[in-house]
């Protein structure tokens, strides 16, 4: 108590304009923090009007394993769509009694990826280890040897047509984008052209227009008896159109980086190639990791356009479930289903970023 | 300066030339910032530049690795002309050693990765040997205790002590220092000065640019005055800062030595 009334006493022998000024500051403090209540209070009463009802139509009122004319009686949630039609919504039209094969290569694919997650696993091994796990997902996935029935591509889909569209996509145009970008600054003009042509065409069109050209406009320009697999040329498309992104997100790294690191780099004599690899993109990707995975994830997000060229993904495989008399009508549960797997891959992606981010500057500070 | 170190510094250089630079003429647009340049410098001698900033001091230098390209003239350096051949100049950016005002060096490699860089892969040396000559170098800049650290958690002096280390680290012909001591604060200057003038006692070729006069008057075999775009003078630092010939560098020598 005395400790208090000598401090308020110290603030008192302080000059007036000061007092003015912490009363002012109190003041707006005060102001502020009653801002902040009825901000705070309304989102409570918004949080209060809608978690509750949802949970109770998400886990309480809702159906979990019945048919669909149970569910029409039901006050919650359907769940039953998923549970009775995930085998469809996740495989498609891979045969039934074969679908332990995508699944198969669906687990050695999250594995190596889980895997890959550990800086200190990268090593030469691994790169042995996915061309092994890329072989084996092909052969289980295509079939046709070690007495495997063959399977056709045009009955992919579902969840494996989606990772292979976005894992191959994403893989595939993260080294092309930085190639572009690396073109883009190159000295010889006609480099620099074909790169600043290629990634200004390519970002002035969208998606679905090269996804279409990819599928429709394409095949007419090759000669008779000749087709390329639907799936390969939209996949072509995701990375051509991926690729020209990053390439931009890339060089915005480069530009970061100062003169004197080329010229240092330059001055050990190392070549081109090795002050690109050793020295620049080193920090510079690591610069723009961020951006580029906003670019991956909307990427992976973008894959699901491919419905439009009749790919049966993991999105066109719930709505044919959802053109199903009996399901009919129970499309918010079969869509948080989707948006749940979609959350997934892409918070997964956004945390990694976010941890390798920090590893790769661990110990470093800004100059 | 101790007894054994002046008597290395009266050591006269060799004849043999290491560097020759012949009629050298550069533009930046329109700006003609080396205006025939004519100079040798020789095996085991050590030059200092100094001049008023956009004489072309930093240029010239620069221009003897080809960081910068000179437009007319011949530079000759240990019997290799820089042309446009890409393969001679990084053959000779291997045998001549840099380093920078603000040390560039690598903020994403550990110091000794900054210097095993180069002999690794440029020079082919197996990395731990590579590493072991850099410890050896480290130790001669006295900073062998940072080798794990990275250039951010270093101070400017050190820095610029690890930057002298990389360069070594390639055992360059020639060692060119364009401002070392320039962005440094003043206390960690010394520092710097005395890795140079180690390096000096032990005869390697050096061209300083800098405005250490202490520095030049101790360590330079020649001093060279630099204004325009020319070399209006050199001499022995005896007689270039007790007995000035040109009206220019008298003015500058009063300027800089107050």
């Amino acid at each position: 108590m005395e400790q208090a009334t000598f401090e308020t006493n110290i603030e008192d022998v302080k000059p007036p304009a000061t007092s003015v000024g912490v009363i002012g500051w109190v003041k707006q403090n005060l102001f502020n923090g009653w801002l902040n209540s009825i901000l705070t209070i309304f989102t409570f009463v918004v949080l209060w009007k809608i978690v509750p009802p949802f949970f109770r139509w998400a886990f309480i009122d809702s159906v979990w394993n019945t048919t669909g004319q149970a569910c029409r009686h039901a006050a919650g949630a359907c769940w039953s769509i998923v549970s009775a039609n995930y085998r469809f919504i996740i495989f498609g039209f891979y045969p039934y009694d074969q679908q332990w094969r995508p699944f198969l290569a669906m687990m050695i694919l999250f594995g190596l990826l889980f895997y890959s997650r550990n800086r200190k696993h990268w090593k030469k091994s691994l790169g042995y280890a996915w061309i092994l796990g890329l072989f084996t997902m092909g052969l289980l996935m295509k079939g046709g040897l070690f007495g495997l029935v063959p399977v056709e591509t045009t009955k992919w889909g579902g969840l494996p047509l989606t990772l292979l569209l976005s894992v191959f996509g994403l893989t595939a145009a993260y080294p092309l984008g930085v190639v572009l970008a690396l073109g883009r600054r190159s000295k010889l003009p006609a480099i620099k052209v074909l790169c600043i042509l290629y990634i200004e065409l390519i970002r002035g069109v969208p998606l679905i227009s090269l996804l279409f050209m990819s599928s429709i406009i394409f095949p007419l320009f090759l000669p008779e008896g000749i087709t390329i697999n639907k799936i390969l040329r939209a996949q072509v498309a995701i990375i051509l159109f991926t690729a020209a992104y990053i390439a931009e997100v890339v060089r915005g790294g480069l530009q970061a980086m100062s003169r004197g690191q080329y010229e240092a780099a330059e001055s050990l004599g190392l070549n081109y190639y090795l002050t690109m690899r050793l020295v620049i993109l080193p920090q510079a990707l690591k610069i723009v990791i961020p951006p580029t995975v906003s670019i991956l994830i909307s990427a992976f997000k973008d894959t699901s356009l491919v419905v439009i060229i009749a790919l049966w993904d993991l999105l066109k495989t719930t709505q044919s479930v959802l053109s199903n008399p009996e399901w009919m009508g129970f499309s918010r549960e079969a869509y948080i289903f989707i948006a749940i797997f979609y959350f997934l891959g892409c918070f997964s992606m956004s945390n990694y970023s976010r941890k390798l981010e920090k590893e790769l500057s661990a110990g470093e500070e800004s100059r | 300066m101790n007894e054994a170190l002046e008597k290395n510094m009266k050591y006269r250089s060799s004849d043999e030339a290491m560097i020759e630079i012949i009629d050298v003429h550069k533009w930046f647009g329109d700006f003609h910032v080396l205006r025939g340049i004519n100079l040798t410098v020789h095996k085991q001698e050590r030059i200092v530049i100094c001049g008023p900033s956009g004489s072309g001091k930093s240029t010239l230098i620069r221009c003897i690795n080809r960081l910068e390209e000179h437009h007319r003239g011949r530079i000759i350096v240990d019997g290799t002309e820089l042309t446009n051949n890409i393969k001679n100049i990084e053959k000779i950016r291997a045998e001549v050693g840099m380093v920078f005002q603000h040390f560039n060096l690598f903020p994403h490699l550990t110091i000794l990765d900054n210097l095993t860089l180069g002999p690794i892969w440029v020079r082919k040396i197996p990395k731990a040997k590579a590493e072991e000559a850099a410890m050896y170098y480290l130790e001669k800049v006295h900073i062998a205790e940072q080798a794990h650290k990275y250039p951010g958690q270093l101070s400017g002096g050190q820095q610029q002590r690890v930057a002298i280390a990389r360069s070594l680290c390639m055992n360059p012909k020639v060692m060119l220092f364009d401002e070392p001591t320039s962005a440094l604060d003043p206390e960690m200057i010394k520092e710097v000065l005395d890795v140079m003038i180690e390096l000096a006692q032990e005869g390697m070729t050096m061209i300083v640019v800098t405005h250490e006069m202490g520095f030049a008057r101790s360590v330079a075999h020649r001093v060279l005055f630099m204004d325009f775009g020319q070399i209006v003078e050199g001499n022995t630092p005896q007689e270039f800062f007790d007995n000035p010939k040109h009206e220019r560098t008298k003015l500058f020598l009063s300027q800089i030595l107050h």
